[in-house]
């Protein structure tokens, strides 16, 4: 197995009495594709923001690459290679398509006060390198709109890419999308599932959340489910889609049927008990 | 910061850019309409340069102009109004990075301008410095302030921001008029000029003036359109996005602070050598709210739109001066006027693609 990249030991937050994320553990792989599934409020979009800093976790710790990254800035995190989307795009509604993707350059490109105000060659060059960066990086997502236009302007689904786009510019050697099918019509799907190809060949992780079981089977090496914020089951697609465990948090066990369906689909498939169910 | 990552001049396409560069027609996701999509993009950019040159005519014209006007007309009261007119266009600049480039509301920005003029006003008078020694003073003395109040104030956002900007601004003046060491609510008078050069007295000052705001307004462009000029959109946009970027909003935010906080104590020194007398009620709210209407009437973060409703807000109250009593109730009208059509300003700013030199303008993707 390569090396380990994302290490989440034990990690929990909660909200008043909410325990949205309840100790917590997974890690994740130098250019794996790992996603995280669990029904509506099962801590995934929390588990995100813990790990990028948005939330502070309350236990547990986070390290990437290496070092501890615990309740670190959010600034920092994603300076140490870490890139994310979010569930509702957060893109800046009033930027052209190309200054969104220029934000991901942003920590890397070299231009003090005295570059900007008195256009330097420094300046110049930075900007034309710039440029041409979040053109390659738009090419990348093929986004082929007008890129001088106001981004609010733009289709959902291309407001999707370039919020990949401006992930992906930040060079991140992870990268986290929340739920990037959501909203987008059945030929966007298959291109998403291209283009999350493309970004893995490029030896970034990918860690998805996503709802569509059917790209989540389909890209995903691995798969880690949570339910009311513990981490119920991982493994590969294979194995997930036939642990009772997995098919309970999803249907409930109140009655017999779905419970007895779930057996009846694991002996089948004679995959029960190699899922790795934990906790 | 490791070197690899690092986005310099002429480095060596990354591996990230190679592999998006090696890239075959057969992976991009839509291969549909290429060709016309880089053709409209081609024409947008076509439009956008021609745009961005009328802009750049623009600019040179207004500061040509302003340069000239001297020589058009020298009367006293054309020059006095001009110069009190060219200082406000400077605070509106000023302003317009706090509140229009990086959306901090700033409602005692005059603070910073009182902080400039009395910097200036008690190191020429009370010390006998010539004026212009005063101005690396004031710079130094605008950042601290800048520090001391942002330093608590920008973790707050939006109205709190605004509430504690407003008391700031009255402190400050308010401090000035019970401190004997500020001459107290006579202010300080006798304040020096920078020196006639030669010329009639307020035509030389004319000048530096012009010289001064013109630059003023030249660099706050150019911060606008820089790194942390975009540093600052983001983070007015969406924090939260911004600092998942990689972006420190807490120094971003700080940064525009200072800087609106320089421009504005610079301000303070022209003001101080054109008035020669300075008091506290020179930098009461009402300064405040007019400079922060001069930038939403002209169209938040864009320059040209800036200065043209600073040269509004500071003008019309003269050219309106044959209405006497009314002409404040027709400034009101007129503002409200414009608000109602023009809710995003006069001259709105446009997002764009700022023009490429010498290089390859983008060609199609193919």
């Amino acid at each position: 197995m390569s090396k380990l990249l994302l290490d989440v030991r034990g990690m929990a937050v909660s909200f008043g009495g909410v325990r949205a994320v309840d100790g917590l553990t997974f890690s994740v792989h130098e250019g794996e594709v790992l996603s995280v599934i669990g029904p509506n409020g099962a801590g995934k979009t929390s588990a995100f923001n813990c790990i990028t800093g948005f939330y502070k976790p309350s236990a547990g710790s986070v390290s990437f690459d290496g070092t501890d990254i615990t309740g670190k800035r959010p600034a920092v995190i994603a300076a140490s290679g870490i890139a994310r989307t979010f569930q509702n795009l957060r893109l800046f509604g009033d930027l052209t398509v190309l200054d969104n993707v220029r934000a991901g350059m942003h920590v890397r490109i070299r231009q003090n006060f005295l570059d900007a105000m008195l256009h330097t060659p420094r300046y110049r060059r930075g900007e034309d390198t710039a440029a041409d960066e979040a053109h390659a990086w738009l090419d990348f997502v093929g986004m082929e709109y007008d890129r001088t236009a106001q981004i609010r302007n733009l289709p959902y689904g291309e407001q999707r890419r370039v919020e990949i786009a401006r992930a992906l510019a930040r060079r991140p050697r992870m990268l986290l999308l929340d739920e990037p099918a959501a909203g987008l019509n059945h030929g966007e799907k298959e291109q998403l599932l291209g283009l999350m190809r493309r970004i893995a060949a490029l030896g970034i992780a990918v860690v998805l959340i996503e709802h569509d079981m059917g790209l989540v089977m389909e890209v995903s090496e691995r798969i880690v489910v949570l339910s009311y914020g513990k981490e119920i089951a991982e493994g590969t697609p294979a194995a997930i889609r036939s642990n009772p465990a997995v098919i309970e948090a999803y249907l409930g066990v109140e009655d017999e049927e779905p419970h007895a369906e779930a057996e009846r689909i694991a002996s089948e498939t004679g995959s029960r008990g190699t899922a790795g169910v934990e906790s | 910061m490791n070197d690899e990552s690092t986005l310099r001049a002429g480095e060596k396409p990354s591996v990230y850019v190679s592999a998006v560069e090696g890239r075959t027609p057969t992976n991009i996701a839509p291969s549909v309409t290429e060709a016309g999509a880089s053709a409209s993009s081609r024409t947008a950019v076509a439009e956008l340069v021609s745009n961005s040159l009328a802009s750049r005519c623009l600019g040179t014209g207004a500061a040509v102009a302003a340069l000239a006007l001297p020589l058009v007309s020298s009367s006293t009261y054309v020059i006095q109004i001009a110069v009190d007119a060219l200082i406000f266009v400077m605070l509106a600049v000023g302003l317009n990075i706090v509140v229009g480039y990086c959306g901090l509301l700033d409602l005692g920005y005059a603070a910073f301008f009182a902080i400039g003029a009395y910097t200036s006003g008690l190191l020429s008078t009370r010390f006998g410095w010539p004026l212009v020694a005063t101005v690396p003073v004031v710079v130094i003395a605008a950042i601290i302030a800048g520090l001391l109040i942002g330093g608590p104030t920008l973790r707050l956002r939006s109205d709190y921001l605004a509430i504690v900007t407003l008391g700031f601004g009255e402190i400050i003046r308010i401090t000035a008029n019970n401190l004997d060491f500020t001459g107290g609510p006579n202010g300080l008078y006798g304040i020096p000029d920078f020196g006639d050069f030669g010329l009639r007295a307020d035509i030389a000052l004319y000048w530096i003036t012009a010289v001064v705001v013109i630059a003023a307004v030249l660099f706050s462009s150019r911060l606008g359109r820089g790194r942390i000029g975009r540093a600052w959109r983001f983070v007015r946009e969406d924090e939260d996005a911004a600092e998942a970027m990689g972006i420190h909003t807490y120094r971003v935010k700080f940064a525009a602070y200072i800087a609106g906080a320089v421009f504005g104590g610079i301000a303070g020194v022209l003001f101080a050598a054109h008035q020669t007398a300075i008091s506290p009620p020179s930098f009461n709210f009402l300064w405040s709210a007019l400079i922060l209407m001069a930038v939403v009437l002209g169209g938040m973060a864009s320059t040209p739109g800036v200065v043209v409703g600073a040269l509004m807000i500071s003008l019309l109250p003269e050219l309106l001066r044959g209405a006497e009593n009314w002409r404040y109730l027709i400034f009101g009208l007129l503002l409200i006027v414009v608000m109602v059509f023009r809710p995003q300003g006069l001259l709105p700013a446009h997002p764009g693609e700022p023009r490429r030199r010498g290089r390859r303008a983008r060609e199609g993707t193919s």
